[in-house]
């Protein structure tokens, strides 16, 4: 028996309502996992990890082509 | 032979080491590495390119356990060369624990914390999340000249 911590405090996992995700693209692989006391959202962790980033590119200038 | 056109790969790696100041730059305290945080913004902020430093604008209230400002990266391992692309990667998941967010989310700006005006260092995006009651983790990409968090290539 799994114990969860939600808004109301520590709650029993067997007294809500379990539902989880997955996002997978190109830039991410995300899990989420939510639990409902009915309709009241009481909990939701996510856990994402980044595939890739944004590249810095160097460019060295090439003298003769529009120098001054 | 002949001779090519470059940026050294090493001047790539050695910019993340701060070994190379092209202008006025500071006056560093100690040869060790600076200390970087990560913080975490609302999907309603601005974040990008043109940030400097670091700032509460746009950044998660300090509620429901999240203390502005973010948390520290781990940095085990210094800037590297994989190929000729120069790249540093955090060497552990950023987390935050028993967490309820003020909003939905969707970017960290990493900074560095050493220096005087928190100088900003890259964002990084991911789909909107909010959390309640709960943990979140930020995993880091592999540390690989396609794939690291920060590269020059």
């Amino acid at each position: 028996m799994a114990v969860i911590q939600t808004t109301r405090g520590e709650m029993d996992e067997c007294d809500l309502v379990k539902r989880e995700g997955v996002l997978d693209d190109d830039n991410e692989h995300t899990t989420w996992v939510e639990y409902y006391l009915g309709e009241e959202l009481v909990h939701r962790s996510a856990h994402v990890t980044l595939k890739t980033s944004p590249v810095a590119t160097a460019i060295a200038a090439a003298f003769g082509l529009g120098s001054q | 032979m002949a001779n090519t056109q470059a940026l050294t790969s090493a001047w790539k790696r050695d910019v993340m080491l701060g070994l190379h100041a092209h202008g006025a730059s500071v006056i560093r305290a100690a040869t060790t590495k600076d200390d970087f945080k990560g913080a975490l913004y609302l999907v309603t902020a601005s974040r990008g390119a043109g940030d400097t430093v670091y700032n509460t604008t746009g950044e998660l209230a300090g509620t429901g356990n999240y203390t502005q400002g973010g948390t520290a990266v781990t940095n085990g391992t210094d800037p590297a060369l994989d190929g000729t692309t120069a790249i540093w990667t955090p060497t552990a998941s950023l987390s935050w624990a028993a967490l309820t967010s003020s909003g939905a989310f969707d970017a960290v700006l990493i900074y560095n914390d050493t220096s005087a005006s928190k100088l900003a260092v890259s964002v990084h995006t991911f789909g909107s999340q909010s959390i309640v009651a709960g943990t979140f983790t930020l995993t880091m990409p592999a540390h690989a000249a396609a794939t690291a968090l920060v590269r020059i290539a």
